[in-house]
């Protein structure tokens, strides 16, 4: 009798310390000891009906993670960043140029990655930083265009994108974005696959719970690319809405589809107001 | 030719005939979200139930619901209620229905529909991200059913 009383109180106690890990942790974000970041707000742009506020997919992680991400001397994904600012000044393609020829230090690039993806009225479609890229070394460089996810272009987007840490995302909605951002707001509740679960399933009712040993975040991608400590390696917002659709049981979609451009606007207004992060860490 | 054919007609039927006990997912009758009777037409075993749903492969139940009479899932995740003691909450049709098809029982819910074969949004071929090949067959077996609601027969408060 005695020994079932206390073994139910163990099962409680348990219990409580599963649900207090549950909400988002409770800490913030200065990178280097000198760029705040934004992680978390207490207002959702108006525009997103779903989310009362924002979290950055950081809060979701354990302690040691998190950590990792306070000093680039201790974040893996700045190696790639590295790497990316060695090929920033190569020249490359038969124009004989870099991108330092045009763009001087890769400083020049701060704030683009708040507003993409962004549309280009002289492409006339919209496009993400991946796609701004090929453009310069296709047609400026006379180079070949990298692949979606080919390591220099993940590298190359880290780097455009560190020089923006701290500043807020800030993608447009309206104007020429309009069909673009309503053509990924169906995506993102539209049950897909065997399992038929939305994004929203996940990310938006479920954020703060777990999903076997997984802490759902709200699947923002103000921290893209992300380092992935599973893989070793840096990863692009795309290759991590492949995943996520393909593990729905569903034929998910390929990184550079019009859809997941489409998804990409959608998802990057939702994360409106939180700070650049990348190369941000993650499981 | 013609007879090669009819031969075909003739087994497809027999085959239909043999399983005529279990009833195919489409043909399930739900009142008001149960199943009165069994899917396979035969008990379930509530062991076999308890590995369907701790496996990941399978039911996967645990990513979703806690169940503390089974410690050996790891990190039972927290999205649906825990069903401990579920079996003092719902009868057997109940469970049947809901663990066929919950969103019978709960509308919108989130809960996967274990014994269906669609339609499906973009269906995919289990976790590869390709396309489906054909119609997929339900996520799990009329047998498979009954074993998990043996098991949750089992949780009484
Ligand atoms: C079955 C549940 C599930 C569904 C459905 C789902 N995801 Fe995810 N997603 C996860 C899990 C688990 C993770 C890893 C933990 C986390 O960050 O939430 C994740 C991570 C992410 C991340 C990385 C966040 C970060 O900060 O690193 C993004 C972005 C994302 N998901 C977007 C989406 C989009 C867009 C969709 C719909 C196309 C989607 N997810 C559908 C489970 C899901
Ligand atoms: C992706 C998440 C998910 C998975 C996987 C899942 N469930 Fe559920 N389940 C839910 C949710 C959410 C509810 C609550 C119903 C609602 O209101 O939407 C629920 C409700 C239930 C209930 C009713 C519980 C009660 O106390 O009323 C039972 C029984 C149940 N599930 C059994 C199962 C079994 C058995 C499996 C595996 C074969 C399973 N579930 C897999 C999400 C899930």
């Amino acid at each position: 009798m005695k020994f079932r009383a206390l073994a139910s109180t163990c099962a409680i106690v348990a219990f409580a310390g599963v649900a207090a890990n549950a909400d988002p942790a409770d800490d913030t974000l200065v990178i280097n000891g000198e760029i705040p970041i934004v992680t978390h707000t207490d207002a959702a742009p108006p525009y997103i009906e779903g989310l009362t506020e924002q979290y950055s997919g950081w809060h979701f992680r354990e302690a040691d993670t998190r950590a990792m991400e306070q000093d680039d001397f201790d974040n893996p994904g700045m190696l790639g960043v590295e790497a990316a600012a060695a090929n920033w000044n190569e020249v490359d393609g038969t124009a004989g140029k870099a991108c330092a020829s045009c763009h001087e230090a890769p400083e020049s690039m701060a704030g683009v990655r708040t507003q993409m993806p962004k549309y280009s009225e002289a492409k006339g479609t919209m496009m993400t930083l991946e796609m701004y890229i090929n453009e310069c070394r296709t047609e400026r460089m006379g180079a070949e265009a990298w692949g979606w996810d080919d390591a220099a272009m993940v590298n190359m987007t880290a780097l455009i994108s560190s020089v923006s840490r701290g500043l807020p995302m800030n993608v447009a909605v309206d104007g020429p974005a309009a069909p673009y951002w309503e053509q990924g707001k169906e995506m993102y509740y539209t049950r897909y696959g065997q399992l038929e679960l939305s994004c929203a399933n996940c990310h938006e009712d479920n954020y703060g719970n777990y999903i076997r040993a997984d802490h759902l975040s709200q699947g923002q991608i103000n921290g893209f690319p992300v380092y992935r400590l599973k893989d070793a390696k840096l990863s692009s917002i795309h290759n991590r809405f492949k995943g996520c659709v393909r593990d729905t049981r569903a034929e998910t979609f390929k990184p550079g589809s019009p859809e997941f451009i489409a998804l990409e606007v959608y998802v990057a207004s939702r994360g409106n107001g939180l700070s650049v992060e990348s190369p941000s860490i993650r499981n | 030719m013609k007879r090669q054919l009819l031969l075909g007609l003739i087994l497809t039927a027999a085959a239909g005939v043999a399983a005529s006990a279990e009833t195919a997912p489409a043909d399930v009758a739900y009142e008001d979200g149960a199943v009165a009777q069994s899917l396979s037409g035969a008990a379930g075993n509530p062991e076999e139930g308890a590995k369907v749903i701790s496996t990941r492969s399978l039911g996967n139940c645990v990513a979703c619901h806690a169940i503390t009479a089974m410690p050996s899932a790891a990190f039972q995740g927290n999205i649906g209620p825990s069903l401990d003691g579920v079996a003092g909450r719902w009868d057997e049709a109940g469970l049947r229905g809901i663990v066929s098809d919950a969103k019978m029982t709960f509308d919108g819910t989130m809960m996967p529909s274990f014994y269906k074969t669609g339609p499906y949004i973009r269906p995919g071929d289990a976790f590869t991200g390709k396309a489906a090949e054909g119609e997929l067959p339900p996520l799990l077996s009329a047998q498979q059913i009954e074993d998990v609601v043996a098991y949750l027969m089992t949780l009484k408060e």
